[in-house]
């Protein structure tokens, strides 16, 4: 890209840039691109698009003798299923502050780790939690009930 | 080629004799370093005492200029990669078979029970002597021109420290750990709690996705444990070493150690006692002078009033590193390192504490946790980091609580510091907080007014009045620094010492109720 002297128009135009300085840039540029694009792609490992863990649906015998108000904690999970005279309906026992499991109390419900405490129906009553413990969806499947961790539904929803 | 006068056969043979001594000779090019000039090439001739310089400043050998911290945490830091490559021949990351083969090395492998002991007190001496060594980097004002990158690679270095401690926390897998580390990565999801406020989480839920990279999972379970674990022991070491390295060399690069402007004058009768090798201050440094051009922090400041680094320096380092190893292998005497029952994901150890040094965390993150866990300690890391960059001053480098104000200003400070720290808490613990009055309120406010933010910003007020007063940069940062640590301090202490089962007050663990 040579330009004739008598073609140069004034020294405030920019010079035109050499050809190797262009193909120097071009060569360093598309290999910080493959080097960014690479770590990109990486990057991506170690969120898995599955995490492992136990299916989120699960069935419980509730039994009989279950009283008003009592909560009942389907063994190897973290959840409270109770039945009152107007239905069945399940709360999360994951504190929603730090994630420790919460303990039934007369209160309602206590956290061991920062002192948070819930009512009956999973309202914040004191401590840091910034959310009230969550209702989990219900359903009646022939005797069984079952309960789905994955699925929030409205506090009071009873079925 | 053989010599004259010998057969090669016979040159075999004397070449074989003489091994040892040929060696020998190869090792140590210029000479066994037995005289201060042949000590000097041995040290810029080997590539780990290299990072030192030749010479010492006289003033960098005082114990009151570093109290050899920099060099215990270094000396732990090499305890813990020992005793951790040999705690690795035992140990499998593996939920369950961990706590088992944690089990093993407790009652059936020869020695393993105290090197585990051994590994547990030097990390434990390390986060001391890291966050002491930083302490009297700040206070003797060494973070300034021209060793603020260095002091932001220390930065680097604490932070990866702290890494290294939170992540050996989960490998034993029993209940300490488990909870521990669940309520970390709690925190780590915490960022939800403005995000559910402002109800944006369903779009743009980035502390559920912090939480998820850190375990791997929805809950700590084994790809929690084995990512921890190559972070343990391969990728927060690795690191680690690197940073080390570059602080290490940089120290030499930046000119030596941090000395006031008048230390050769103060350090003139010490000098007195030993011989001056040369005396014409170089106009540009030794080496690479004709290469490179600008000059080093070096350049213009003679070799007087140094000593030989070896002995001097390396008896030194030496001492210290035994008096480390001493302390070290003493504690692991005397106090076991802790294992609970095994991990149990269905009932939470009461009261689930994690290490000391983030108990003061876990104290303010029992009033909001994003603010307690993310939010202030943000805070303080971009801080830290910036202090070389916000202040700029000249006085007082190299002194202790050198700088307008001086110890005077340190000591109110501490006095500020303590007090507003106590008072806040007390408060909280007796009174309760917000939420206690007002049940219905908003959670925002819950998160942004509580006794954190409010420690926060009264030591951010005294602070600015300290700038007033001395109108002085440094003195800010004085005030400032001084406050945090007392904070640290004072919240460590409660969340160790006086919390409970559900995080309740206790004037002592034996007035716990049994559970």
């Amino acid at each position: 890209m040579t330009t004739k002297a008598e073609e140069k128009k004034s020294r405030f135009d920019p010079e035109p840039m050499p050809r190797r300085d262009f193909l120097g840039i071009a060569a360093l540029g598309s290999m910080a691109a493959a080097f960014g694009l690479s770590i990109l792609g990486m990057l991506k490992l170690p969120k898995a698009a599955v995490s492992a863990s136990l299916a989120k649906k699960f069935n419980v015998a509730l039994p009989d003798t279950l009283a008003e108000g009592e909560a009942f904690i389907p063994p190897g999970r973290n959840v409270a299923v109770f039945r009152d005279g107007e239905g069945v309906f399940a709360i999360s026992t994951v504190c929603t502050h730090l994630g420790c499991i919460v303990k039934t109390s007369v209160n309602g419900f206590d956290c061991p780790c920062h002192g948070s405490g819930f009512t009956k129906d999973g309202t914040v009553r004191k401590g840091p939690a910034p959310k009230p413990l969550p209702w989990l969806k219900v359903s009646n499947n022939g005797g069984m009930i079952t309960v789905d961790e994955d699925s929030k539904v409205k506090s009071g929803t009873k079925v | 080629m053989k010599a004259e006068g010998y057969s090669a056969l016979h040159e075999f043979w004397i070449n074989l004799r003489t091994i040892p001594n040929h060696v020998y000779r190869a090792m140590f090019r210029g000479g066994a370093p037995k005289t201060d000039r042949t000590r000097s090439s041995f040290i810029f001739g080997n590539v780990f005492l290299h990072l030192h310089s030749v010479r010492t400043h006289l003033w960098s050998l005082r114990w009151s200029t570093t109290m050899g911290l920099g060099i215990i945490t270094t000396a732990a830091f090499l305890i813990t990669l020992i005793t951790g490559i040999l705690l690795m021949f035992y140990y499998k990351p593996y939920p369950e078979v961990a706590y088992q083969s944690m089990k093993d090395i407790h009652f059936i492998v020869p020695t393993g029970r105290f090197m585990r002991n051994i590994h547990r007190w030097a990390a434990n001496v390390m986060v001391i002597a890291v966050i002491l060594h930083m302490a009297r980097a700040f206070y003797t004002a060494a973070y300034r021109n021209p060793r603020e990158f260095n002091w932001f690679i220390g930065w680097g270095l604490l932070v990866t420290t702290l890494g290294l401690s939170f992540t050996g926390y989960l490998l034993p897998w029993d209940q300490l750990a488990y909870w521990a580390i669940t309520i970390g990565a709690n925190i780590a999801q915490s960022p939800r709690e403005i995000t559910d406020a402002i109800g944006i989480t369903e779009w743009f839920d980035i502390g559920g996705l912090q939480r998820e990279i850190l375990l791997g999972s929805d809950k700590v379970g084994e790809e929690a444990l084995i990512r921890f674990y190559l972070l343990h022991v391969m990728i927060l070491p690795l690191a680690l070493v690197m940073l080390m390295a570059v602080h290490f060399w940089r120290i030499r690069k930046d000119g030596g150690l941090a000395k006031p402007n008048d230390a050769d004058e103060r350090v003139a009768d010490e000098a007195k006692e030993f011989y001056p090798v040369f005396t014409d201050a170089p106009a540009k440094t030794y080496h690479l002078a004709a290469v490179v051009k600008g000059k080093t922090p070096a350049v213009g400041s003679g070799p007087e009033h140094t000593v030989p680094s070896m002995p001097h320096l390396f008896y030194a380092e030496l001492g210290v590193l035994m008096l480390t190893t001493l302390i070290c292998v003493g504690l692991a005497f005397i106090s076991d390192a802790p294992l609970k029952e095994l991990a149990n994901p269905l009932v939470p150890e009461n009261p689930a504490k994690a290490p000391w040094y983030f108990l003061g965390l876990q104290e303010i993150v029992s009033f909001s946790a994003f603010m307690g866990g993310i939010g202030i300690p943000m805070l303080c890391v971009i801080g830290l980091g910036l202090i070389p960059f916000l202040d700029r001053e000249k006085e007082g480098t190299g002194e202790w609580f050198g700088g307008p104000g001086g110890w005077k200003l340190v000591k109110w400070s501490l006095v500020v510091g303590f007090v507003s720290s106590i008072a806040v808490e007390a408060f909280a613990i007796r009174f309760g907080w917000l939420r206690e009055w007002f049940p219905d309120i908003p959670q925002l406010f819950i998160t942004f007014i509580n006794p954190g933010t409010v420690l926060t910003l009264i030591y951010a007020v005294f602070s600015i009045w300290a700038v007033r007063r001395y109108n002085s940069t440094r003195a800010g940062a004085l005030a400032l620094f001084t406050c945090f640590l007392c904070g640290f301090i004072v919240l460590t202490v409660i969340g160790t010492y006086f919390r409970g089962p559900n995080w309740d007050f206790y004037w002592s663990p034996s007035s716990w109720p049994g559970h």
